[in-house]
């Protein structure tokens, strides 16, 4: 279909992300409907943001987390949507999370938008991200116990914020 | 002359009975200047193609903690467009620090999207940008189209490239309109809203509703445009542009609107590249970055317009980009709408979009497949996407993850106003309390969008 926006495939693509694979060696390369993706240990996710930065993608669009309970042995995958203006192009970052230890670096000091996505993902999913300067809950009241879009947190009736509130009758 | 009250008891003056102030009041909430507290105080900064990036954490230690005041503004603050809170710390009258505190409107959008069916989800997306509905319906479908791997008719296509930069001129209307409002200029407030009612009016007539729409739906749009919409959008054709040019006899050259615009809340273009500012805010800052040249959709490449940038990337040229982007969308609607291709408009494939009514009673494949989609909803192959849209606002994006089931395993939104209200502390730094609502208002944040 031609609504269909896969990334503008331009000359050079492929060397861009040979240029990054170069620099970090331990990134897979491989493609989603489409689209580019690379798959990274937690441990790189810096390396390669700063790689990438330095390769022309200038913002980090877009960062999330997916919470693949029972459905992978990685429980948590952090997505992060990077946008080269020069080169028209995406690239999209997979990395795996234990539920163990869910912690990743912070994007903050190479690409400082990342900051509000990295709070709200923590908020949600309860992925600790290393080196954040301000990790607190962002849409979530400051004393809200569980990360809600996590897949084993219910949804149904939670009691709201204000507590104890006398019955009105 | 008003009589003197008689006695004190028959007026109420606040502050003479004793405050009543529960327990239940102050607790539970995170109300006060614990925000602000400095979380680090070593300072962060950030090398951006030459530019230095400092980030709004960092605290100026050279000035005395007396002379500094924190203000909270909002969540009922009218300008903040909802319920958008910001905590400023002053000195004086110059804006020091500034933090945006979201979450009010929180709904849980991205967890409801989990137990809908793909064909339930359009009517989530929609009422997250309320400004914007149509972009986030077709951000969403093309996203689901695109691990579907189906084909949209031509006219489908058309429709949807008509109906959302009709929703675009919508939304920048309110956006000027409440940008004039929020500096004083009021008439335009009232104009803003005048224009608006026209496209709104059509979108009733098109949709049946005149937000919230769920019009356009994966695999095409939900109904046929109806009767006599040529003449409809003729008149949006031509009433709009005259009414453009009313918006700049009043604000263009006006010494007031200059002087509470020109050179406030400027952001450059590596601010906005460092904090994923994109939209009309990147684009006022010199950047032709737009999502509908760079990166096409839904036949949007077939259309001749021209992509607008500012060059200070202040509150001003953020105006003028979006009153440039009106007459670009104006552009694109009447050659989607003089150039409609014929044909159905949604697709064919019966496993995807409903059978027509009557074909129900004809056929039984055609009631199986009217029951299979409205009971359990239509499967979408394994697969993870993203696919971003030009909003009115920004880069909309929508990342939608499908284990081969009816719904969504996980469906996230990239919302502009999100990413783009972290500008607002580089906006307001050291400039004077009094800009800014007209920084807020410039961003245009739309806070169901925000805050999802």
């Amino acid at each position: 279909m031609s609504g269909d926006s896969s990334p503008g495939q331009v000359a050079g693509a492929d060397e861009v992300l040979a240029n990054l694979m170069e620099a970090v060696p331990s990134v897979e390369a491989g493609r989603s409907v489409g689209d580019r993706v690379i798959r990274v240990p937690a441990r790189d996710l810096a390396r390669v943001a700063g790689a990438a930065r330095a390769l022309g993608f200038e913002m980090c669009s877009d960062l999330t987390v997916v919470d693949y309970l029972g459905k992978r042995r990685v429980r948590f995958e952090v997505v992060v949507n990077l946008l080269s203006l020069q080169h028209n192009r995406r690239l999209r970052v997979l990395v795996p999370v234990p539920e163990g230890d869910p912690e990743v670096p912070s994007l903050v000091p190479v690409y400082p938008g990342a900051n509000f996505l990295e709070r709200e993902a923590y908020d949600m999913f309860g992925i600790r991200f290393a080196g954040h300067p301000d990790l607190t809950r962002i849409l979530m009241p400051d004393d809200w116990a569980g990360h809600p879009l996590r897949r084993d947190f219910d949804v149904g009736a939670v009691p709201v914020q204000v507590k104890d509130a006398p019955q009105v009758r | 002359m008003m009589a003197e009250p008689t006695s004190t008891t028959d007026i109420w003056v606040s502050g003479t009975e004793a405050p009543e102030v529960s327990e239940w009041m102050v607790s539970g909430t995170d109300e006060g200047a614990q925000e602000m507290e400095r979380h680090e105080t070593t300072e962060r900064s950030v090398e951006q193609r030459g530019s230095r990036v400092v980030d709004d954490w960092v605290v100026d230690d050279t000035v005395d903690d007396e002379e500094r005041m924190i203000v909270n503004m909002g969540p009922q603050h009218p300008s903040t467009h909802g319920v958008l809170r910001l905590n400023i710390e002053l000195e004086g009258e110059i804006v020091r620090r500034v933090k945006p505190i979201i979450g009010y409107l929180h709904t849980g959008m991205e967890k409801t999207a989990e137990t809908l069916t793909f064909l339930q989800g359009g009517t989530n997306v929609t009422r997250m940008d309320y400004l914007a509905p149509l972009h986030n319906e077709l951000c969403y479908s093309l996203a689901v189209e695109k691990l579907l791997g189906v084909e949209i008719p031509p006219r489908a296509q058309a429709i949807r490239v008509l109906m959302t930069e009709l929703n675009r001129v919508s939304s920048h209307l309110v956006a000027t309109a409440t940008n004039g409002m929020d500096i004083g200029a009021l008439s335009m407030m009232m104009y803003g809203f005048r224009e608006r009612e026209l496209v709104l009016a059509f979108f009733e007539k098109t949709t049946g509703l005149r937000m919230n729409h769920n019009y356009i739906r994966p695999g095409g749009v939900a109904a046929d445009l109806p009767d006599g919409w040529e003449e409809d959008v003729a008149e949006i054709l031509e009433r709009i542009p005259r009414a453009l040019r009313d918006y700049e006899d009043l604000l263009k050259e006006n010494p007031i609107w200059l002087g509470r615009t020109r050179g406030v809340g400027i952001i450059t273009a590596d601010e906005c590249l460092a904090y994923g500012v994109t939209g009309p805010t990147l684009r006022a800052a010199g950047v032709p970055w737009d999502l509908r040249k760079a990166q096409p959709y839904s036949g949007i490449e077939a259309y001749e317009f021209d992509v607008v940038t500012g060059s200070r990337g202040d509150v001003y040229d953020r105006y003028r980009v979006r009153i440039g982007e009106i007459h670009q969308s104006l552009r694109i609607i009447e050659q989607a709408a003089g150039a409609m291709p014929r044909g159905d408009y949604k697709t064919g494939d019966r496993k995807v979009s409903p059978p027509p009514r009557q074909r129900i009673d004809e056929s039984m494949e055609a009631l199986i497949h009217h029951f299979k989609i409205y009971t359990e909803g239509f499967k979408v192959p394994a697969g993870e996407t993203y696919l971003a849209i030009e909003g009115p606002r920004g880069e909309l994006g929508c990342y939608l993850v499908s284990d081969g089931s009816g719904a969504p395993l996980r469906m996230h939104t990239r919302a502009p106003s999100f990413s783009n209200l972290q500008a607002l502390p580089i906006m307001m730094a050291d400039s004077l309390v009094a800009d800014t609502v007209a920084c807020i208002a410039s961003l245009d944040p739309v806070m169901g969008d925000v805050d999802r």
